[in-house]
């Protein structure tokens, strides 16, 4: 079990990686952009970084704006 | 008017009108605004996901990046190191290389802190990007932006969700008259007869979201800023007269009844 920050909430989860922890979100990773501790993570890259404790993860996507 | 068309850094737009996807009921009425519009390129934020709600739907699934030229923003940054961080966020997702820059200055007028918005734009022309800097009407900075590296300058008509219409015609004109790049412009418009003054002074193209996002009819004022920008860009094309003090009869006097 790690303990993260996720989109500014704490949360936990017992997913390995990154790609883990956004099936478990039900997320397409097609539809978003993961960021790690302020690095951006390419798409090819998420089944490979791991998740350590205290990580800082924003998951992000386009809404409506002007 | 054979060849009108409008291509920046090589990539050719279809329309003059570019809408934003803000402030509308739902994905459903953006869509169909955006259809309604004529518009090609479409502006969007660039937002965290909802976690706790994952049914909520995406916008790309109403407006389709295949169909549409997508141009993130930085909306609602107040800082160089913020507007670096969303352009890139929006460059990962892998649909465009535009990016409409916003650095703001002040939350009441939502004006651009023009300092910042060139630090941003020297650096993410550098780094590729396809840069519009949203910024004021002054014709200095807009020559610095496009020294900068700006793919087009986009000055405001007015401030961001105002309606105001264009508040300052003679600057728009003089920052055309200098710019080597395309003007864009951005905010302000309030109707469709705003959108058609930007485009008689000469504009490239206009960004529009709140005038139709907000109207009460939102698809047909759509519509609306689809032909009015067409009709500005015609008459810019065709030269209006000059304007006079007195009259000058359309009628020929010859063969009168005297």
């Amino acid at each position: 079990m790690v303990l993260i920050k996720l989109n500014g909430e704490t949360y936990n989860t017992e997913k390995e990686t990154l790609l883990e922890l956004l099936s478990e979100l039900k997320i397409i990773p097609e539809r978003v952009v993961v960021e790690v501790n302020l690095e951006i993570i390419k798409r090819a890259d998420l089944a490979k970084i791991k998740l350590k404790e205290g990580d800082s993860v924003e998951i992000v996507n386009f809404v409506g704006g002007g | 008017m054979q060849d009108d068309r409008l291509i920046i850094k090589g990539i050719e737009f279809k329309s003059r009108l570019w809408v934003g996807t803000g402030k509308y009921k739902d994905f459903e009425q953006t869509a169909k605004a955006v259809e309604a519009s004529g518009a090609d390129v479409v502006t969007v934020a660039v937002r965290r996901v909802n976690i706790t709600d994952r049914k909520s739907p995406n916008l790309l699934d109403y407006i389709d990046p295949k169909k549409y030229k997508i141009l993130p923003n930085t909306a609602g940054c107040y800082t160089v190191e913020d507007a670096l961080r969303y352009a890139r966020l929006a460059r990962e997702a892998g649909v465009s290389d535009m990016i409409k820059l916003e650095v703001i200055g002040d939350e009441k007028t939502l004006f651009p802190d023009t300092w910042g918005l060139l630090k941003a734009t020297e650096i993410l022309a550098k780094e590729g990007f396809i840069v519009f800097p949203y910024t004021n009407d002054d014709p200095v900075v807009a020559k610095r932006l496009e020294d900068a590296g700006a793919a087009a300058v986009m000055p405001l008509g007015a401030p961001i969700g105002s309606g105001l219409g264009i508040r300052n015609p003679y600057n728009i004109k003089i920052i055309l008259e200098a710019a080597k790049v395309p003007i864009i412009v951005d905010a302000g418009v309030g109707t469709a007869s705003d959108a058609t003054i930007a485009m008689e002074l000469g504009c490239d193209a206009v960004l529009i979201n709140t005038a139709i996002a907000e109207a009460k009819d939102p698809i047909s004022m759509a519509k609306a800023m689809k032909y009015a920008v067409i009709a500005g860009r015609l008459a810019y094309k065709a030269g209006r007269i000059p304007k006079k003090l007195y009259a000058s009869a359309s009628s020929p006097l010859e063969g009168m009844l005297i």
